[in-house]
C-alpha cells in the first residue's frame, strides 16, 4: 500500500539496493569485456581489467646494451649508456638492483660502486650509465632488476587484428556482414507480415477469426527445435537448400507468432471510434491500415523489432542448421566466436574483442530504442 | 440536405436481444432531430445504423429516396461526430480535417478552401498546425465538428458530442452548435443525447426512444412537454418527473373528470366518451403545474415529508402511499413552515393529463 499520503514505503531501500545490484550485474561483464578488448595479452595475464585504469607495478629484468658493441671510451674508462625502456613509454623506475637476491636495493639516481672502479647508475626515467675498464665492460650486458611503475596503456591492436587484418581464423568482418545480411531482412519481413495479419485479426470481420487468434497463441509455445529437421528437408526439397533465403524464411516463421500476437493485442486496443471515423471518411481497409493503424502502432512495432533483431543477431542454432555450409563462406558472428574459442582458447584479448564486436550492435540498438521497448511491452496491458 | 426515411427498422443482436423495434421515422431536409431516451434504449445504435456502422436487421433506410441499407458509410453522404471526438492523434488539425478530402481525391486548392472556411466558422485558425493532444476538450470538439463541415455532407450525425465536456463548456458548445445550425439552414442534423436540456434547446423535433418498445413519441420539444403521448414520455421529459395519480373517471365529455384514489378530483381538458366512465386511469400533473389551494377543488392532498427550498422554487415531497413514488409539488417562490403540514394542491384543466393503460386520452 505505498503511494498513500503520509506513509513512506519501508521497502524503498530494498528497491534501491536491488536496482544497484541489477545495474552492477549487467555492467560488470560488459565493461570488463570492453576494457579487456583494449589490452594486450601480457596485461591481461598480469592484472585484471579493473586494475587497467591505474598505474601498475611490474618487476622486470632488463639487460643493458652489449658492451662489445655499444661501449664508448671516455678518459681511460669505458661507458655503456642507454635507456631501460624502449622510447617514451611513460614508465618510471621505482627501485632497482643488480642482484636477484636484492632486486630493490637502490633508489633511482644512486651511483653504485661495483668494486674496482666499476659503477652503475639508473635514473627514474630509465636512463642508465655503466662505467668501468675494458675488461669489466665486455661480454654480455649487465642485468638490471627494476621495479617499474607503468601508466595505463591501451592498444587498438586487437581490433586491428579482428576487424582489419582479413585473417580467416581471427577475422570477424566477413561474419559481421553475414550476420547483418541475416538479421535485417529477418527483422523486417516478419514485422511487415505480422502487421497486416494483426490488423485483420483485430479489426476485420471474417469467419474463423477467433480460431485463428487461438492458433497463433498456441503456436507461441511450440519450440523451434521441433521444426528444424522437417524444415531443412523442406528447404532441400524445394531446392533452396542452405542459404540466406532459407534462414530468412525460418526466422520469419519462428518470429511470426509472437509478432502477430503482440501487434494484434496492441491494435485491438486502439480506439474503435477512430477506425469507424476513418470508415465514415471513406478510407478503405488498406488506407486505414497504412494511414491510421501503422503510425499509431509504431511503438509496438519498434518493440517487436528490437526483440527480433536481438535474437536473430545472437542466434546460433538457426544459422548453423539453415545457413552455414561446408565452405564456411556464410559464417555468422556467433559461429565465428565458437571457432575462435576453439583455435585461440587461451588468447583472451582476441576472444574479448570478438565478443565485443558481436555485442556492440545490439547495445547500440538497445540504447537508442529502449524507450520503445518499455512502451511496447506495457502497450498490451496498460493503455 | 436530405430527407431520411426509416421504415419498420429493427435491430436485433444474436436473434434474441431486440434493441430497436419497428422504427418508423421521416426526417425532413434542414431539420435538427434529437434522439433521447434512457440508457440502453438504442439511440446510439439507431444513429450508427443511419451512419452505416451497424447493419439493419430488417426494414429499410432511405436517404434522398435512395435505399442505403447496404451502402458503405462513406457513400451515404453523412458525417459523424463521435462522443470521444475520434481525432487522428498523429495528425495535425489541418491533416485531420483534410483526411477525408484527400481520400476523395479533391484538388489541394479545394481542400485548402474548405479547411479555411471551416476553420473560420469554428475559430480554429490559430490551431491548424497543432496536434490534437495540444488542444483543450472544447477545441478538440470543434475540430471534430470541423472535420464534418469540410466534407459538406448531406446529413450530420452527432453522437453525444458534449458529454465529455465540463458543465460550462457544454453550455457554450451547445450554443455554438445551435448557431452552426443557423448558419447552415439546409443541412440535416441528427443529434443523440441523454441530456434533456440539450434536447429541448437544440431540437426542431425530438424523438423519444423507449427501451425495447420502439419510438415513444416524435414531436417538437414543447409538444412533448405539454401533450405527452404516453406515460413514458410524460415521465421522461421534465425534471422532476410528472406525478401520476391513479383514479377513476366519473364524468366524461369535452372535459374529463377523474376521482383520485384517496382524495381529490381532477378535471382535464382531455376529451372522453361516455363509455369511458368508471375507467381506471392515471392522472398526470407536472410538479411545476401544481398550485396550493385551500378550497375543496383540490386534486391532491397530503402531508409534506421533505421541503427543498431553492429560492426560485420550493419543492415539496409528500409522504408516499403504499410503496408508490412520492408525489412532488414545485411551488414558485419561497414557502416556509410547510414541513409536516397537510397541503392541498390543484392545477388548471389544460395542464392535467389523463392516461389510460399508459396512453394519453388526447391521442385517441
Amino acid at each position: 500500500m505505498d503511494g498513500i499520503a503520509g506513509k513512506s514505503s519501508r521497502l524503498t531501500w530494498a528497491v534501491h539496493i536491488s536496482t544497484v545490484l541489477l545495474v552492477a550485474l549487467w555492467l560488470f561483464p560488459t565493461v570488463g569485456l570492453l576494457v579487456s578488448s583494449f589490452r594486450t595479452a601480457d596485461q591481461i595475464s598480469t592484472s585484471g581489467w579493473w586494475a587497467s585504469m591505474f598505474s601498475s607495478e611490474q618487476r622486470v629484468v632488463i639487460r643493458s646494451a652489449d658492451p662489445d658493441d655499444f661501449r664508448v671510451e671516455d678518459n681511460d674508462a669505458f661507458v655503456v649508456s642507454g635507456n631501460l625502456f624502449s622510447e617514451a613509454s611513460g614508465k618510471e623506475v621505482m627501485a632497482w638492483g643488480t642482484s636477484s637476491r636484492d632486486i630493490e636495493a637502490y633508489t633511482p639516481g644512486d651511483v653504485v660502486d661495483l668494486g674496482e672502479g666499476e659503477s652503475i647508475t639508473v635514473d627514474t626515467n630509465g636512463t642508465y650509465s655503466w662505467q668501468g675498464n675494458e675488461e669489466q665492460l665486455s661480454g654480455r650486458g649487465k642485468r638490471i632488476f627494476a621495479t617499474v611503475l607503468s601508466p595505463p596503456d591501451f592498444t587498438l591492436e586487437n581490433y586491428e587484428r579482428v576487424l582489419l587484418s582479413g585473417d580467416r581464423t581471427d577475422g570477424m568482418t566477413k561474419a559481421f556482414f553475414n550476420t547483418l545480411t541475416v538479421t535485417i531482412p529477418a527483422t523486417i519481413i516478419p514485422i511487415v507480415i505480422a502487421a497486416f495479419a494483426a490488423y485483420a485479426l483485430a479489426w476485420m470481420q471474417f469467419p474463423g477469426r477467433a480460431i485463428l487468434i487461438a492458433s497463433v497463441v498456441g503456436l507461441l509455445v511450440v519450440p523451434l527445435q521441433l521444426a528444424l529437421i522437417p524444415l531443412l528437408q523442406f528447404h532441400n526439397n524445394i531446392g533452396i537448400g542452405k542459404g540466406y533465403l532459407g534462414t530468412w524464411m525460418a526466422h520469419t516463421g519462428f518470429g511470426l507468432p509472437l509478432a502477430v500476437y503482440l501487434l494484434r493485442n496492441y491494435m485491438v486496443g486502439l480506439p474503435r471510434d477512430i477506425i469507424e471515423n476513418a470508415k465514415v471518411d471513406g478510407a478503405t481497409d488498406f488506407q486505414i491500415f497504412t494511414k491510421i493503424i501503422v503510425p499509431l502502432s509504431f511503438p509496438a512495432m519498434a518493440s517487436f523489432a528490437i526483440f527480433q533483431f536481438l535474437w536473430t543477431w545472437n542466434d546460433l542454432l538457426v544459422a548453423r542448421v539453415f545457413l552455414i555450409d561446408a565452405t564456411g563462406e556464410t559464417t555468422v558472428m556467433t559461429n565465428q566466436i565458437v571457432e575462435i574459442l576453439g583455435t585461440r582458447g587461451g588468447n583472451w584479448e582476441i576472444l574479448a574483442t570478438a565478443a565485443f564486436v558481436s555485442i556492440a550492435v545490439p547495445l547500440i540498438v538497445f540504447f537508442t530504442m529502449q524507450r520503445y521497448l518499455v512502451r511496447g511491452l506495457l502497450a498490451g496491458s496498460v493503455k | 440536405m436530405a430527407d431520411i426515411k426509416l421504415t419498420d427498422v429493427n435491430k436485433k443482436y444474436g436473434g434474441t436481444v431486440h434493441v430497436l423495434k419497428d422504427i418508423n421515422l421521416e426526417i425532413k431536409k434542414g431539420e435538427l432531430i434529437v434522439f433521447v431516451g434512457p440508457s440502453g434504449c438504442g439511440k446510439s445504435t439507431l444513429l450508427r445504423m443511419i451512419a452505416g456502422l451497424e447493419t439493419i436487421t430488417s426494414g429499410t433506410l432511405h436517404i434522398d429516396n435512395e435505399q442505403v441499407n447496404d451502402v458503405p458509410p462513406a457513400q451515404r453522404g453523412i458525417a459523424m461526430v463521435f462522443q470521444s471526438y475520434a481525432l487522428y492523434p498523429h495528425m495535425t488539425v489541418r491533416d485531420n480535417m483534410s483526411f477525408a478530402l484527400k481520400l476523395a481525391k479533391k484538388s489541394p486548392q479545394e481542400i485548402n478552401e474548405s479547411i479555411d472556411r471551416a476553420a473560420q466558422i469554428l475559430q480554429l485558425e490559430p490551431y491548424l498546425d497543432r496536434l490534437p493532444k495540444a488542444l483543450s476538450g472544447g477545441q478538440r470538439q470543434r475540430v471534430a465538428i470541423g472535420r464534418s463541415i469540410v466534407r459538406d455532407p448531406k446529413v450530420y450525425l452527432f453522437d453525444e458530442p458534449l458529454s465529455n465536456l465540463d458543465a460550462a463548456l457544454r453550455v457554450a458548445t451547445r450554443i455554438e452548435i445551435a448557431q452552426l445550425k443557423e448558419q447552415m439552414p439546409n443541412s440535416t442534423m441528427i443529434y443523440v443525447t441523454h441530456d434533456q436540456v440539450e434536447a429541448m434547446t437544440l431540437a426542431d423535433r425530438i424523438v423519444v426512444l423507449t427501451v425495447g418498445e420502439g419510438i415513444g413519441q416524435v414531436g417538437s420539444p414543447l409538444q412533448l412537454y405539454e401533450r405527452p403521448e404516453n406515460e413514458f414520455v410524460a415521465q421522461f421529459i421534465g425534471s422532476p418527473a410528472m406525478n401520476l395519480l391513479p383514479g377513476r373517471i366519473i364524468a366524461t365529455g369535452e372535459q374529463t373528470t377523474v376521482r383520485i384514489a384517496g382524495g381529490g378530483v381532477a378535471v382535464s381538458d382531455a376529451p372522453s366518451k361516455s363509455s369511458d366512465e368508471n375507467l381506471q386511469v392515471n392522472v398526470g400533473v407536472r410538479p411545476e403545474d401544481f398550485t396550493e389551494t385551500s378550497g375543496e377543488d383540490y386534486i391532491f392532498e397530503g402531508e409534506v415529508d421533505i421541503v427543498e427550498a431553492l429560492g426560485e422554487v420550493t419543492q415539496l415531497y409528500f409522504k408516499a402511499q403504499k410503496g408508490s413514488e412520492p408525489i412532488i409539488g414545485k411551488l414558485t417562490g419561497i414557502h416556509s413552515g410547510l414541513r409536516g403540514k397537510t397541503v392541498r394542491l390543484t392545477a388548471t384543466t389544460n395542464k392535467v393529463q389523463v392516461f389510460h393503460q399508459g396512453k394519453s386520452l388526447y391521442y385517441r
